[in-house]
């Protein structure tokens, strides 16, 4: 019985052909657009991890504290929700490095007359804390203390990069959800014209003795054929795009910076998963509208 | 009430009214058809010979009155087993009713289909019953493709391929020509030999005085009683 309703649901595919390619390309482009905003998401995502990994908060310190407050100020840093290691830089130490790192300017270093350098905590965070708002929250506690001086926390463009990330994020949650329901409602459409335009030979199914499950769900597979496979359209298209802009973005300014990742199997899974979902939907809509008589 | 354990009985109905809005159509029909019966409605255009069959397979409910089919009460079918009631039907349409973009073979075995058949019985059954109209040939063919009496021929198969207790038949000779409307009452005429109960809607007085039966005639709706006749395949009533 199962091949037969897979049989018929095909016929009916190709006999209206023309409706059905119209809702597959509906489909395939709905799940272009939803997908790729996906795929951005998640890189984004990986880059900004990457980012806030190297994330760390610097507080320089004022000149001549004792050593014994040193250690106390370091316990009580450490203390702080969402630390995850203090490491003290001694203004000697950050001379060194500095002059290292810059061999080949040594000669500015010959005009000083003092180390201008403070001594420092570099202090990182736990990875739950790597929120923008909790290292905010944490370097205004370590910069009220009396014996810092300045507290760094790396790049403020971050910040608001951040923000911006999650402005997009909504956007995109929104976007997908209006492209979710336009693909529900074409794909409920053309069903509907394919039923209208089926009506004779429903009724005849009906005047045989056919139950109503017999005569639906030929149609409900259509539905999630025409899901699966628009889905499968519009991933492959995805995937020729992001081979183009990949060998672009590796030739290009951000080479070996970050590594951009195309879609997950579980992703294209769960993708493909709810473009079916649509096409049921769609069915079941329209269905439930033509059939009830 | 109407006793639902009637045995000999494959139709009765009791006081039936239909009307169409305010129209009436079928006015306090009472009448009784056993298993077995050769029986044709017949009367004038428009006096509810049809809605008189509609009634029977629940295309059409009944405004007053009870329907019994085979000791099944018609109020009281669900929605649900409306699919059920109508497998007890053959059902022979004028228009013939054929899925067009469907093979002969197809059109035929939708009814099986329909009722859940292993798909080796179905190849086997609508095989014979073709054979048995004459379309074992044509069994690939478009119904377009056909004329008139061969789509009733397959109209016929799709009647009796499920092997009905009734035959229902609303003018099925109504568009086909002498040669084809006496091949398909000779196949109506041969099932009903081999046992089924065959209803047949017409108002063609030639068919009835050439094929002979039990007839029923419908005036404006009502029942008229004293037209009833009973003969013979071979003897003329009129």
């Amino acid at each position: 019985m199962t091949i037969l309703f897979f049989k018929r649901a095909i016929e009916d595919f190709r006999n209206n052909r023309l409706l059905n390619v119209v809702t597959l390309l509906t489909v395939s482009l709905s799940i272009l657009i939803v997908s790729a905003f996906v795929l951005f998401f998640i890189n984004t995502s990986e880059i900004m991890n990457f980012w806030k990994k190297g994330l760390r908060v610097m507080a320089y310190l004022k000149a001549d504290i004792p050593g014994s407050e040193l250690l106390d100020l370091r316990r009580q840093i450490q203390t702080l929700s969402g630390v995850e290691s203090v490491i003290f830089i001694s203004k000697d130490d950050a001379y060194k490095q500095l002059k290292a790192q810059m061999k080949r300017q040594a000669s500015l270093f010959d005009n000083l007359d003092k180390n201008p350098l403070p001594d420092a905590f570099e202090i990182r965070m736990s990875p739950s804390t790597r929120s923008w708002e909790k290292v905010e929250f944490l370097a205004t506690q370590i910069e009220s203390r009396d014996e810092v001086e300045e507290v760094e926390y790396g790049q403020k463009w971050l910040g608001r990069f951040t923000q911006i990330f999650d402005l997009f994020t909504l956007t995109g949650y929104a976007m997908c959800t209006i492209f979710f329901m336009a693909a529900v409602f074409i794909m409920a459409n053309t069903i509907r014209l394919v039923i209208y335009s089926r009506r004779d030979e429903i009724e005849i199914m009906r005047l045989v003795g056919a139950a109503e499950r017999f005569i639906k769900i030929p149609f409900y597979i259509q539905g999630l054929l025409q899901g699966a496979l628009g889905a499968c359209i519009g991933l492959a298209i995805l995937f020729v795009a992001f081979l183009f802009m990949a060998s672009n973005i590796e030739r290009g300014f951000f080479s070996g910076l970050f590594n951009i990742q195309f879609l997950s199997p579980l992703f294209l899974g769960i993708i493909i998963l709810i473009s079916m979902l649509v096409g049921w939907l769609g069915s079941y809509l329209s269905l439930k509208q033509f059939l009830k008589g | 009430m109407i006793d639902a354990n009637e045995k000999s009985s494959v139709i009765r109905m009791f006081h039936v009214h239909h009307n169409y809005g305010i129209q009436k159509a079928l006015i306090d029909i009472t009448l009784d058809i056993p298993k077995n019966d050769f029986v044709f409605i017949t009367g004038p255009s428009g006096a509810g010979k049809t809605t008189l069959l509609k009634l029977l397979y629940l295309a059409e409910a009944v405004t007053e009155g009870q329907v019994l089919i085979d000791g099944m009460n018609l109020s009281r079918v669900p929605r649900k087993r409306i699919p059920l009631l109508r497998r007890k039907f053959g059902i022979i349409f004028q228009d013939y009713k054929l899925i067009a973009n469907r093979t002969v073979f197809d059109n035929v075995s939708l009814v099986l289909e329909a009722a859940g058949k292993k798909r080796r019985l179905i190849l086997k059954k609508v095989r014979s019953v073709l054979r048995l109209v004459g379309m074992e040939d044509r069994q690939t063919a478009l119904p377009l493709s056909l004329s008139g009496g061969e789509q009733q021929r397959v109209a016929v198969a799709r009647a009796l391929v499920g092997d009905p207790k009734i035959i229902l038949a609303d003018e099925p000779t109504g568009s086909l020509d002498d040669d084809s409307a006496g091949i398909i009452m000779d196949l109506l005429k041969d099932v009903h030999i081999r046992g089924t109960t065959v209803i047949i809607a017409t108002h063609d007085k030639d068919l009835i005085r050439k094929t002979g039966g039990r007839v029923l005639f419908l005036k404006e709706g009502r029942l008229d009683t004293s037209s009833f006749v009973e003969k013979d395949y071979d003897n003329s009533i009129f």
